[in-house]
């Protein structure tokens, strides 16, 4: 077994322990049993629990990711003093984060689904798009608050930050969008637009839900255009294939920090 | 044998070490002491590869430990202050330890008989007090036979007779081949431990060798006596 599996197998044990990650669990258990008892199963179900997702999973990945960092700084330098290269550390830490976060996110949701006979067939792949979607948003944000968290020493400024970064990426962006297209409005902006969208994980993943759901409602300005220029398959694939890269960059990011950094 | 030259740090415009030079021989206990913001904890970060040092090296037994890891396999660590993952056992933390190193460390029967540490070893490491989780982190530094041990204010925290059986431990361990360095503020401590003692200021080795030789070229006294003379004839 490699020296990651045991750093993470580690983590996840203490982590699946923690009062917070079986609060949140259990916030999507209630809010998708509550949802489909009220809207059934169908395609309403599923856009009610993407609106949720899209703001509730990135806000407690960062929050509860950052705490988490801080809180582990003095216990992570004692492992820095084993005999382990760095670059391994750090991959055990993320992924003995991002692993019980995304268990819990993906618990939450799919049960009550389970429970009531899997869901209606017809929306089995949107249903399938939300979970990847909001695992995906899990560890793209709890790339992020790694990285936050090795960049600010203070604890509160680094919450500040991932705070910062919850309200740009996930309350304010679109209509910074709205803002930039009603400024530009003479221009041919369609493709800065799609720009915009792939620089903004959560508009990303938003764009997927909505492609796969077929619903123009609660698009954003980006989703509209996005879906405009990439009907067909190609869109989906290119959105899944950004958000990867979004968990790619920050992560890369996030090692190299961690293997620079003195602690 | 640990052999330090000309290590610097710099943080940002903060040059914290400033060509520290130190020679620790194997099988001695060596106290470091200086006052807050010398440089003792960033040299001990050094030594365990937490921090990269802007220049200078590092040598232990002749080979250096920059950018290095394998080393530390025979360094036993006990940092100031212990925090480990909340809703773990101090048996699965010694277990998840073993496990990344791959070696099976047996616990020190002695500490563990002396802090009475048994019934506390299954419950989650939250619930136990600090002095407790103290205890723990000593145990954990001794885990694994180390040829070196790096103490930074081991018995902060500590009741007088956990103490006492501590050090009692770290002597009968140097007497075992054990090298130690010790980070303390309490004087009398290290005059109890160590045969030799480095005095840090300003990011500088202002003094090293054996204690007595301290007294003496001071007329002190006590080693508390002897730091404070060489204070006061810095800082004149």
């Amino acid at each position: 077994m490699s020296v990651v599996t045991k750093i993470v197998r580690a983590q996840t044990r203490d982590a699946l322990r923690s009062r917070w990650l079986i609060v949140y669990a259990t916030f999507f258990f209630l809010l998708t049993e509550g949802v489909i008892r009220f809207s059934g199963d169908g395609a309403k179900a599923i856009l009610t629990l993407s609106s949720a997702t899209l703001i509730v999973v990135p806000l407690v990945t960062l929050v509860l990711s950052t705490i988490h960092v801080y809180n582990a700084r003095e216990f992570t330098e004692l492992l820095l003093a084993q005999p382990i290269r760095r670059s391994v550390l750090f991959k055990g830490l993320y992924l003995g984060l991002a692993l019980p976060l995304a268990a819990g996110f993906i618990a939450g949701v799919s049960l009550p689904f389970l429970l009531h006979g899997g869901g209606d067939p017809a929306y089995r792949a949107a249903m399938i798009t939300l979970v990847a979607t909001g695992t995906a948003l899990t560890f793209i944000f709890t790339a992020i608050s790694f990285s936050i968290a090795l960049f600010a020493e203070d604890r509160l400024r680094g919450l500040g930050i991932a705070l910062g970064v919850w309200l740009l990426v996930g309350l304010l962006y679109d209509g910074l969008v709205l803002v930039a297209v009603a400024l530009f409005a003479d221009y041919p902006i369609e493709r800065p637009i799609l720009a915009l969208t792939f620089a903004n994980p959560v508009d990303l993943a938003r764009v997927l839900l909505l492609l796969k759901l077929d619903v123009a409602a609660l698009m954003g300005y980006t989703g509209a255009v996005f879906q405009r220029v990439f009907s067909g398959p190609l869109g989906p694939s290119l959105a899944a294939g950004m958000l990867g890269l979004w968990i790619a960059v920050p992560l890369a990011v996030g090692a190299r920090q961690f293997r620079r950094k003195d602690f | 044998m640990i052999e330090i030259s000309k290590l610097t740090k710099r943080f940002g415009d903060h040059e914290v070490l400033r060509g520290v030079d130190l020679t620790v021989d194997r099988g001695r206990v060596m106290g470091i002491v200086g006052p807050n913001g010398a440089g003792k904890t960033t040299l001990i970060k050094t030594l365990l590869g937490l921090c990269q040092p802007t220049s200078g090296d590092i040598l232990l037994d002749g080979r250096t430990i920059l950018g290095q890891e394998a080393y530390r396999a025979h360094i036993g660590y006990m940092p100031q202050i212990a925090r480990f993952p909340e809703n773990l056992t101090a048996l699965e933390l010694f277990d998840m330890v073993r496990d990344l190193r791959g070696t099976p460390g047996v616990l020190d029967a002695s500490l563990l008989r002396g802090f009475a540490l048994e019934s506390q070893l299954d419950k989650p490491l939250r619930v136990l007090s600090g002095g407790t989780r103290q205890k723990v982190n000593a145990c954990l530094a001794l885990l694994f036979q180390p040829s070196l041990l790096v103490l930074d204010e081991p018995t902060a925290g500590l009741d007088p007779l956990s103490s006492a059986i501590l050090k009692d431990r770290l002597l009968s361990l140097r007497g075992e081949g054990v090298t130690v360095l010790v980070a303390s503020h309490i004087m009398s401590e290290l005059e109890e431990l160590c045969d030799d003692v480095a005095f840090l200021l300003d990011g500088v080795t202002r003094f090293a060798g054996p204690i007595g030789e301290l007294t003496s070229m001071t007329r002190q006294g006590t080693l508390e006596r002897a730091i404070a003379a060489l204070m006061i004839r810095e800082v004149a």
